[in-house]
């Protein structure tokens, strides 16, 4: 989550320019060149298509991109909770130096629930409704450290205190359907929190609450971070969202990062088509109402058959800009400097060129 | 894009202009049964608990508020899903309160609903052109050059291709079943629709797409909208005058300009507050209310001010006295507040700054707990 000082950040999460293969650096998580793929009755899905990014401790890496981008999956893939008889998983995923695609069932058990902890959109879905919300707590707490009955029920009494349930001692003994959504997503929390872990994926987590629930929960999880310095993954389709929580940001489109950079970059200046449309399609509260809002043309992209080239090009304003149909043939490659940069044939003064002139003014 | 409007201005109707719609002292409790055999009545959920409200015709007016507030229900009952526990609608003059199936036929085309699940409110069995023509079927009408003329040319008002009409609706992504939800809902030439959260399940480059569309179905057919919505941005960007609702009753309404610049109640201050910052040097600055705990039970709300167990500004007299919906005289005319101590921003979030500082850093303020909703 962001210091309050905007000056204070580091780029701490910057993934050099690192192809397939190359050596792992010593990131706390440093995801290379992943590739997750079903098989389906129509076909092959390519629902991650090459992705690499790096994370360290005590920052948050915030991914954005429409529904079916693969944002889901690809944390799934972190967490080792494909089926592998319908999916195949491709490149390199290291966690504080354990090559998790290579870990076995046993040692992703462990990891699970421990160090690497998930949140997920539908805290209803994930909570089992024949356990109360204090059993739940302990259960896992029990099982990963250890613990006593005794313990493991005065863990899960803190936790929900923490996470902001008032009357913890009383509501411990609740089951799910006796509290409300914004109640459930913070249960939801304290079951992943329980156990202190390095690395919090989390999926959506606000996505279905209302402003005010969001707002709790999103300065929850910064304050953990700040005493814990968890590793943080937020997945979310609000850019106002990311703007609050993340250091850096990376946008995906059809299975693909599409432009990475810090969150100030990706926000302000931002050097992809597709990010120029996420920008101009969302009404921003100090916006100029006058202004129509601009959205992205067109409809997400089929990964059965994706388009070939770029496949953000059918919907692309700039592909006559390119020229010689390169947006439609070849797959622009993302490269990085400083960590930063764009899978897009423009060139970088065109991007910048584009950006101040026809993006920049529809923002405030 | 062909729908690429400009926002009518934040003008006011004028005062003396008779409302297309009114709502008096609208309120809609739903029963609460107890366990054993019969199941008697053992209590209400006041899910809208006396409101005032107007809309004039061509006018789009935001209602927000947090989820359970009754937003939804105050929308079914503008359309006449549900029938009032008390208090009036009037349409055009006429109140349809109570009106019988027969009455309300011939409004029923007039006032029409869209609704939030693009999923599920189509029929999966029916061809788009059917569900477009649905409407047209039921009330019987046959517009001049037939009812399939009449549905390709809804299907292209809203940014369809008419040749769509025989496919089904899972053909669709999201964005373009709104859209058939949107061509079924002009089938009748409404006068007002009543949209329920009409974009909150729609990707955000999805979204502005129909927000885009109704902005241009208000400006060109002269459409009033009811626009629900949690999204305040959104709402802010389509509705010329916003309505904020906390448990069942309205808190604060005025013109989009006062409401977001000089607004006088601390929920809707709270709610402002939370919505997230765009611009990251912004968000590291800002001074955030934190608003604490989850709203009260609709079942039991609190005595007086209903927002008094998470006011940072509550006094004694919030919780005696319950407050009414005024004009407040120093503002824009038309802007009301229910308050006893109405104030600025700046103001609820000093309070609630020192109430975080006398508690450690957690927010003070008691908040009683719903208990488990029925
Ligand atoms: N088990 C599966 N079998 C086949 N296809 C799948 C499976 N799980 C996901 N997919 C497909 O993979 C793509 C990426 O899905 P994913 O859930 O990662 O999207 P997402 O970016 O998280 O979207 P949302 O914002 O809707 O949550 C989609 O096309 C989806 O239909
Ligand atoms: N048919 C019903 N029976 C009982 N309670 C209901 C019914 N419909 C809505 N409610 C309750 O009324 C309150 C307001 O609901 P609703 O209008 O749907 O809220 P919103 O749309 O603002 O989220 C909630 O507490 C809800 O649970
Ligand atoms: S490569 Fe071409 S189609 Fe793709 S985003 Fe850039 S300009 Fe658009
Ligand atoms: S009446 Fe009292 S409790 Fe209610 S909003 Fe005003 S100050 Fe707060
Ligand atoms: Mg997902
Ligand atoms: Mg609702």
């Amino acid at each position: 989550m962001k210091s309050s000082d905007p000056l204070a950040k580091a780029d701490s999460t910057a993934a050099d320019a690192a192809p397939a293969g190359d050596k792992p650096r010593s990131s706390f998580l440093s995801v290379r060149d992943l590739h997750v793929r079903f098989t389906t009755l129509d076909g092959i899905v390519k629902a991650v298509d090459g992705l690499s990014f790096d994370l360290e401790r005590g920052s948050t890496l915030g991914i954005v991109g429409e529904s079916g981008s693969g944002k889901s999956v690809s944390s799934l893939a972190i967490l080792g909770l494909h089926n592998p008889k319908k999916t195949v998983i491709g490149g390199e995923i290291h966690f504080d130096g354990v090559e998790l695609t290579k870990a076995s069932e046993n040692e992703m058990n462990k990891l699970r629930g421990r160090r690497i902890a998930m949140i997920f959109q539908d805290a209803l879905a994930a909570l089992s409704p024949f356990y109360s919300v204090g059993e739940q707590i302990a259960e896992t707490y029990r099982r990963h450290m250890g613990a006593s009955r005794k313990e493991a029920r005065q863990r899960a009494i803190d936790m929900l205190g923490r996470v902001g349930i008032p009357n913890p001692e009383r509501r411990v003994d609740d089951y799910p359907h006796h509290f409300s959504g914004g109640m459930r997503q913070r249960a939801m929390i304290a079951i992943a929190l329980a156990c202190n872990p390095d690395l919090l994926i989390a999926d959506e987590p606000t996505t279905a609450l209302d402003v005010t629930v969001q707002s709790q929960i999103l300065d929850l999880l910064g304050d953990l971070q700040s005493e814990f310095g968890t590793a943080i993954i937020f997945i979310t389709h609000d850019l106002g969202v990311i703007a609050q929580t993340a250091d850096d940001v990376l946008v995906m489109y059809a299975g693909r990062c599409v432009e990475k950079g810090t969150v100030r970059e990706v926000l302000r200046d931002a050097r992809h088509p597709y990010s120029w449309g996420l920008l101009s399609s969302v009404p921003d509260l100090g916006g100029d109402v006058d202004i129509p809002l601009r959205p992205v043309r067109g409809t997400p992209p089929s990964l059965l058959s994706p388009p070939p080239g770029c496949p953000f090009h059918p919907r692309c304003d700039y592909v006559a800009r390119v020229g010689d149909d390169a947006c439609k043939t070849s797959r622009p490659t993302l490269t990085l400097a400083d960590g930063r940069g764009s899978a897009c044939h423009l060139t970088a003064d065109e991007k910048a060129e584009i950006f101040a002139t026809e993006v920049r003014p529809l923002l405030r | 894009m062909t729908e690429t409007v400009s926002v009518p201005g934040p003008a006011l109707p004028p005062d003396d202009a008779s409302p297309l719609l009114e709502l008096t002292g609208l309120v809609k409790h739903f029963p609460v049964r107890g366990k054993g055999v019969g199941r008697r009545t053992v209590g209400a959920v006041r899910a809208v608990d006396g409101i005032d409200l107007t809309v004039h015709a061509g006018e789009s007016v935001g209602l927000v508020g947090e989820s359970g507030c009754g937003k939804s229900t105050t929308g079914r009952l503008i359309t006449r899903l549900l029938e009032p526990t008390a208090g009036s609608i009037k349409y055009q003059g006429k109140d349809i309160a109570h009106a019988s199936r027969r009455e309300l036929a011939p409004i029923r085309s007039e006032i029409q609903m869209i609704f939030q699940d693009p999923y599920s409110s189509l029929n999966p069995r029916q061809t788009v052109g059917a569900i477009v023509a649905s409407p047209m079927e039921i009330n019987k009408i046959d517009p001049p050059g037939g009812r399939k003329k009449r549905v390709q040319e809804l299907l292209e008002t809203v940014g369809l291709n008419p040749e769509h009409y025989n496919r089904f609706p899972h053909e669709f992504s999201g964005g373009q079943r709104q859209r058939i939800g949107i061509a079924r809902s002009l089938a009748l030439e409404p006068k007002i629709i009543v949209a329920d959260e009409p974009v909150s399940a729609l990707d955000v480059s999805i979204q502005a797409q129909v927000v885009n569309l109704l902005q241009g179905l208000q400006r060109d057919l002269g459409i009033a909208f009811v626009f629900i919505a949690h999204d305040l941005a959104v709402v802010r960007h389509f509705s010329e005058r916003v309505a904020v609702m906390y448990l069942g009753k309205i808190v604060e309404v005025a013109d989009r300009v006062s409401i977001y610049t000089s607004a006088r109640h601390p929920y809707t201050h709270t709610l402002l507050a939370a919505v997230p910052e765009l611009d990251p040097d912004v968000a590291a600055n800002r001074t955030r209310v934190r608003i604490v705990g989850d709203a009260p039970s609709p079942i039991a709300p609190p005595s007086g001010c209903r927002f008094r167990t998470r006011c940072p500004k509550a006094q004694d007299l919030c919780a005696e006295v319950e407050p009414t919906l005024d004009l407040a005289p120093d503002l824009i005319a038309g802007h009301r507040v229910a308050c006893h101590f109405p104030g600025t921003a700046a103001e609820t979030a000093e309070a609630s700054e020192r109430i975080a500082a006398k508690d450690g850093g957690k927010g003070a303020v008691d908040v009683v707990q719903s208990p488990e909703l029925i």
